[in-house]
């Protein structure tokens, strides 16, 4: 709760400010909590059912914690064209998890994302924050070892 | 080579690209090694030729360097920069006489650009505005506070005949009008930067090599409309772009360029960066706008058009990234210079990411009306090891796929409409012998069906009825009727949808329906991928000439579907292969037993 309130102390409390609050809340806590949601719509002085449907309309947000390693898949055309299919199915069968879940052990979530614009170094994944480009199953699976 | 001129400047390109290649390594270790120097090392935007990133360019004597890395800095360093002897093994080479050109100017992919809106892109450090400054930016919106009424600047940018970079290539000059006449005490200004294609990735770079272009542009539109807040809407994947949005506004801020009394006039203007939260559809203007409200991203009925009722119901003008960043160089330049370039009715350049199977990937600005033949085989230098071109998807989701007699069309906003696809954001994807159009086509629309807001029902459940189709003409599902019923369908979401999401998400399929019909009907009728793409519609074997049974496809088969005795051929049941293609990985390459056909026996 008190990490709710700091969070919060930075924005003036109009309903325009939903979305930054929500990715505010979302950078600081890793997801979406159903007391954050409800804080907000306090906070924001709006219905709680506006702001979750607004946090579900969006893709960015989620509403279970993530893994401590976050694996994104770009699926842009161009990584798409190069093979980024097989690329998250080895992801998957190497790190047993299949789109959008996160490894029992709290260690790793598997995302696609639409596109993460580097596509001259197509098919790539982002690890984190690092992108990883020109991939083939072998150094992906090279890659996966060293996190 | 020996340069007469000495090397003054080092620039590393610190693009996203680049950047994942490990450019700002190379960056910290030419500032270590020449810290006690007065050479000038830069981080830069995006150069354009992601293809061979990292690059690093010496300048004054335009020197590129091509895929470097952090310990080749030391031999650029001693043998370039302190003895003027370029190190030729890091210099592009040409890719059929080997030899290295050392001056970018005269590598085939930067020589026929002709780079306007990405002039400053690669050149100046985008987190310096000091830099922007000196390649004459902000002169342009001083002219207009100092010595331009808003009609004055809203006349040219008419004349110039600029369109909307966005992709629908509405005429630029005329909203600006609208939004001018529109009387209210407060109006607004947005720049969509929301670019959510997959595919592309031009705004982005303009984003992170020239910030400031942008601002200007917003300034000038501001000023000329009247409205003294404005909004850029950004992706939030894009957190590099993001970053550097914020530095410049930073800077802007504190020179007094924005906020009250800007450049000492009696004007005020400010920008807040405002990011998305990742959903296609914020592309479209109404949506883009509900979003900033802080409301769901679902478009709505125009008119009433942003520039006249927008954010929060007041006048609002929005216009894409590019549209901005052309504005400076109209004012400072004057509209004849940008009426030379392009086509009778798409004036100026435009800039497309060129990615997929081509031999140079990366950002280009090439004038309206060039043909896609120069584009892929003049600047893109071919199809990756030379493979058979096939097709050319350009505009994204909204756009089409344009077959080999197309490559001599001149592109411009309105030949593209006239071949089924459209400008959009600029992504052109060059596809080869293995793509499969059937699969482009399913892969578009099962983003847009994703994509689709839901709010109205063409949209919602007609892209799904048409993405049913498709999966089961990969599948091997489908009958020979399903392809009419398809085509009727998309044309029903075409014409009937709310927003231009929905509009436009059938042109894959039609335009793949149109040039590449044979596709679907082998699909359906012989139950043959010819691309070997789609797994129902293909089959593996293995050569009994080549296998020496070495057991290694045997003992990773997930499926156990393959039979056969040690040191003796062995061969896969079909009936039990899920064609997951592991075998035919496993199998040395110098061996090459197991091998992959189109069609289902």
């Amino acid at each position: 709760m008190q990490d709710l309130d700091n969070i919060l102390s930075s924005f003036e409390g109009k309903s325009g400010e939903l979305i930054p609050v929500l990715q505010k809340i979302q950078n600081e806590l890793g997801y979406l909590s159903e007391e954050a949601m409800l804080r907000a719509a306090e906070f924001l002085n709006i219905p709680e059912s506006k702001v979750f449907g607004v946090a579900s309309f969006y893709s960015q947000f989620r509403f279970t914690p993530t893994g401590r390693n976050k694996i994104t898949v770009c699926e842009g055309t161009a990584c798409h064209v190069k093979g980024a299919k097989g690329i998250k199915e080895e992801i998957s069968r190497i790190k047993g998890i299949e789109d959008g879940e996160t490894s029992s052990c709290m260690e790793y979530t598997l995302e696609g994302v639409a596109c993460i614009g580097c596509c001259a170094l197509a098919p790539c994944i982002t690890i984190n924050d690092d992108v990883h480009g020109r991939l083939d199953k072998k150094k992906v699976s090279d890659i996966l070892k060293e996190i | 080579m020996n340069n007469s001129k000495r090397t003054e400047k080092v620039l590393v390109c610190c693009g996203t690209g680049c950047v994942s290649a490990g450019s700002e390594k190379i960056l910290d270790s030419f500032k270590k090694k020449l810290s006690d120097s007065d050479f000038d090392v830069k981080p830069t935007g995006c150069h354009g030729y992601c293809q061979q990133g990292p690059l690093v360019v010496t300048e004054p004597d335009g020197v590129l360097y091509a895929r470097a890395g952090e310990e080749d800095v030391q031999e650029i360093v001693n043998s370039h920069i302190e003895n003027g002897k370029t190190v030729d093994r890091l210099l592009y080479k040409d890719p059929v006489t080997k030899d290295p050109i050392p001056r970018y100017s005269e590598i085939p992919f930067y020589k026929k650009q002709n780079r306007i809106i990405l002039r400053n892109c690669g050149y100046i450090n985008p987190e310096d505005i000091s830099e922007y400054e000196k390649k004459g930016g902000y002169l342009a919106v001083r002219k207009v506070l100092e010595e331009m009424s808003p009609e004055e600047v809203i006349g040219s940018i008419k004349k110039s005949s600029l369109r909307g970079l966005g992709g629908a290539g509405f005429p630029t000059g005329l909203k600006w009008e609208f939004c001018y006449n529109a009387k209210s005490d407060q109006k607004f200004i947005i720049c969509n930067g929301d670019e959510g294609d997959p595919g592309s990735f031009q705004d982005r770079s303009v984003l992170e090599g020239d910030p400031h272009s942008l601002l200007e542009g917003m300034m000038i539109g501001g000023i000329s409309t009247g409205a003294v807040k404005g909004y850029i809407y950004v992706r939030a994947e894009y957190p590099l772009a993001v970053k550097r949005l914020n530095i410049a506004v930073k800077q802007a801020r504190e020179k007094g360029y924005l906020g009250r009394n800007i450049f000492n006039s009696s004007r005020d203007f400010d920008i807040e960066v405002f990011l998305g939260a990742g959903a296609f559809v914020c592309g479209e203007e109404t949506a883009l706008i509900r979003s900033i409200e802080g409301q769901r991203g679902t478009p709505r009925h125009r008119p009433p058009y942003p520039a006249q009722s927008g954010l929060w119901g007041s006048p609002t003008l929005i216009n894409n990234v590019k549209t901005y960043a052309s504005v400076p160089n109209i004012i400072n330049n004057g509209t004849e210079w940008f009426t030379r370039m392009g086509t009778e009715k798409s004036k100026g350049t435009a800039v497309f990411s060129l990615t997929g199977e081509v031999a140079n990937c990366g950002l280009i600005e090439v004038p309206m009306g060039i043909t896609l033949r120069e584009i892929i085989f003049g600047i893109g230098g071919g199809t990756t090891d030379g493979s058979k071109f096939k097709a050319a998807q350009i505009g994204g989701p909204s756009g089409g796929c344009l077959p080999a007699d197309m490559l001599d069309m001149p592109i411009d906003f309105d030949s593209l409409k006239d071949a089924g696809a459209m400008m959009g954001s600029g992504g052109l994807v060059v596809m080869n012998e293995n793509t499969c159009m059937v699969d482009i086509a399913r892969y578009f629309l099962e983003f847009t069906q994703k994509e689709s807001c839901g709010d109205c029902s063409p949209c919602r459940l007609g892209t799904r009825q048409m993405l049913d189709i498709l999966n089961d003409i990969v599948e091997g599902k489908a009958k020979p009727e399903d392809i009419e019923l398809l085509s009727e369908l998309a044309d029903g979401v075409k014409s009937a949808s709310l927003c231009g999401l929905g509009q436009t998400a059938p042109n894959p399929v039609l335009t793949t329906l149109r040039y590449f019909r044979n596709e679907y009907e082998e699909h359906i009728n012989d139950k043959l991928c010819r691309a070997r793409k789609c797994k129902a519609l293909i089959s593996y074997k293995i050569n009994p000439e080549k296998c020496t049974g070495c057991r290694l496809c045997f003992k990773n088969c997930p499926e156990n579907a393959i039979e056969g005795e040690a040191k003796k051929t062995h061969s896969i049941i079909q009936s039990k292969c899920t064609r997951c293609g592991i075998c035919i990985e496993k199998c040395p390459p110098k061996i090459s037993a197991v091998e992959c056909y189109a069609g289902v026996e």
